[in-house]
């Protein structure tokens, strides 16, 4: 198959642009440029209310935007000719008509697109809705029965791009992993997709790229090594050891921040620091762990520093050790 | 048997790297204008509120042709073909602007907008869609009251032959055809400029009938106005339809201007939001 993401070659596909989208005083979307590429996911992170919606609504022309553009394969989205056959869109799986039973709702797609009926049984199919739940009402749905048929509204056109708002709310745990799975599979052929959430760990193991976007503004962008990368900077450790009050002497001295935690010590800084410390201070270890500085560490901190600047409701961030990897452009610095 | 999307069409991989990302769209049509107006039709009917809303108008219309029907053969009186088929569609004309309404306003409170505008974003395509949905209608329905004046028609000519008459004249469905679908453009017109169902039914027959009793009041009280009236006054413009006497430069001229006033000016404005708003 057409191997994309493999060959290294990145084909832009999504192109936002400066986008800013403004409601009166309010910058829901602010200065936001970012790149989906062809045959690869990308996650679009941030807490609710942070802009992800509205830009997506921007993407497929629901939105008129204040100033900046979007295009998908290089045209206006209102430009494309039978757009559902190109890109698929699932912005709010509860936005279909309550009376209408999943079947109707699929068939009506089907319908406009131009599309044989028996494309919606494929697709009720491919999203595990059985023929008994079909012929029920949209408003009986469960919340995960409307993701799947938004999902399966999605794939409809047999679409090469995706833009899915918050597609694995509601799903079960066994749900996220179908849909990662479909989607990796969905990329791996070449499709692009950019799917949005709150949640980290639902983007986390399918998304090649990430942008994470606080208070309408992107705060951090790139794959996940990068960003991983960027959140080692603000590593800690918990370490736990027979003798913790040497230990503490030593990081102390080699200028980590430390403070006791529980049975042990809590230590700003990368596991493999305090090892050596303790080698040298020949102190016999117990325990050692990374203190969970993660993606999702890196997420909270990001994004609620810029939604909460200066009220002091989140600790302020340690700073980055002067080793560590810059990360990839902050406030919409991207070309 | 996953059916999973191929990759667009990027031609063989030796092809240049550089020259970008486009979508390939050539062999992609337009969705026709039918097809909207298909998939509109299909609509109206497939939830409750669009079904009901049709049988409660056919329901309402068989009471009161029985009614009619056992009176005249009670009565021994005289009977026409015409009187069923205008009962008919009289009932029929005063709730089928509702549909009109509820085909603009349900995409609203149901949020299918958000839908249906992703697949169509040439939103007044969807709206013209709708319209031509209200005509067709308009004339399945005059069709129907054809139909309902047949079969009353027809008993009523096995019962008492001497005293039912089949005349009608022949551009009464044609009347009914032109006023129902003015009347449905009304409430389309109220439904895009209110988007919400129960504030545009309401509008629709404050607008519609009290608003022309009040302007026949006005005329009927200062003089000189009756001059006006029938300029600005639709319902007094479309007598002549209803007699089928359109014959003056100037009552064509008054059907015109008043239809401006009554349905092209608030359609405008209802369709210019409808395109320009952001659809939630």
């Amino acid at each position: 198959m057409f191997d994309v993401a493999g060959s290294g070659r990145l084909v832009p596909m999504i192109t936002v642009d400066h986008l800013t989208k403004t409601y009166g005083q309010f910058r829901a979307v602010d200065d936001v440029s970012f790149v989906c590429q062809q045959g690869r996911v990308t996650g679009f992170l941030g807490p609710n209310g942070a802009g992800k919606t509205t830009t997506m609504r921007v993407m497929v022309g629901l939105t008129p935007p204040t100033s900046g553009r979007v295009t998908i394969g290089g045209l206006d989205y209102g430009s494309i000719p039978n757009a559902g056959r190109h890109v698929g869109v699932l912005l709010d799986a509860s936005a279909q008509h309550g009376g209408r039973t999943g079947r109707e709702i699929l068939s009506l797609g089907a319908l406009s697109m131009g599309l044989p009926s028996s494309r919606v049984d494929e697709m009720l199919a491919l999203v595990g809705l059985t023929d008994d739940e079909a012929k029920r009402r949209l408003r009986n749905y469960s919340l995960g029965m409307k993701q799947r048929l938004g999902i399966a509204h999605a794939l409809l056109g047999d679409p090469e791009v995706l833009i899915l708002d918050e597609p694995a709310n509601g799903l079960d745990p066994a749900g996220i992993r179908w849909m990662r799975g479909l989607l990796k599979g969905y990329a791996d052929r070449g499709g692009t997709v950019l799917l949005s959430s709150h949640l980290l760990n639902e983007v986390e193991l399918i998304a090649d790229e990430m942008i994470l976007i606080g208070n309408g503004r992107i705060v951090a962008q790139g794959d996940k090594r990068s960003l991983l990368a960027r959140a080692q900077g603000s590593a800690t450790a918990l370490v736990m050891s027979l003798d913790n009050a040497a230990l503490q002497a030593e990081l102390a001295r080699r200028g980590h921040l430390v403070e006791a935690m529980g049975d042990g010590l809590k230590v700003n800084v990368a596991p493999e620091e305090v090892g050596r410390a303790a080698l040298a201070a020949e102190i016999v270890l117990t325990d050692l762990r990374a203190g969970g500085a993660g993606l999702e560490d890196l997420f909270l901190e990001l994004t609620s520093a810029s939604a909460r600047e200066g009220t002091g409701a989140v600790p302020p961030p340690p700073p980055p050790p002067p080793h560590a990897p810059s990360p990839v452009p902050t406030p919409g610095g991207h070309a | 048997m996953t059916t999973m999307p191929p990759p667009p069409a990027m031609s063989a991989p030796s092809a240049p790297p550089s020259p970008g990302p486009v979508l390939d769209v050539s062999g992609t049509r337009p969705i026709p204008f039918w097809r909207l107006v298909l998939v509109e039709l299909r609509k109206s009917y497939d939830t409750r509120a669009g079904f009901w809303l049709l049988a409660t108008i056919a329901i309402l219309v068989s009471l009161v042709e029985a009614v009619i029907m056992i009176s005249t053969l009670v009565n021994d009186s005289y009977v026409y073909f015409e009187d069923f088929a205008g009962t008919a569609g009289g009932i029929a004309s005063i709730l089928l602007p509702v549909l009109g309404i509820i085909l603009v306003t349900s995409e609203w409170g149901q949020r299918t907008a958000m839908v249906t505008f992703a697949i169509e974003p040439r939103r007044s395509r969807v709206v013209l869609a709708k319209l031509v949905v209200g005509a067709v209608a308009s004339v399945v329905t005059v069709a129907v009251m054809l139909l309902v004046g047949l079969v009353c028609t027809l008993v009523c000519e096995a019962l008492q032959p001497d005293l039912t008459y089949w005349e009608m004249e022949w551009w009464l469905p044609l009347a009914f055809i032109i006023t129902m679908t003015l009347t449905m453009t009304v409430g389309f017109s109220m439904a895009s400029l209110l988007l919400n169902t129960p504030a545009a039914i309401v509008v629709f027959f404050l607008y519609w009938y009290a608003l022309a009793i009040v302007l026949f009041v006005i005329a009927d009280l200062i003089s000189g106005f009756e001059e006006i009236a029938p300029w600005i006054n639709f319902q007094a413009a479309l007598d002549p339809v209803w007699s089928w006497s359109l014959e003056t430069a100037e009552e064509w001229g008054q059907l015109i201007v008043s239809a401006g006033l009554w349905i092209a000016l608030p359609l405008g404005l209802g369709l210019w939001r409808i395109v320009h708003a952001e659809v939630k």
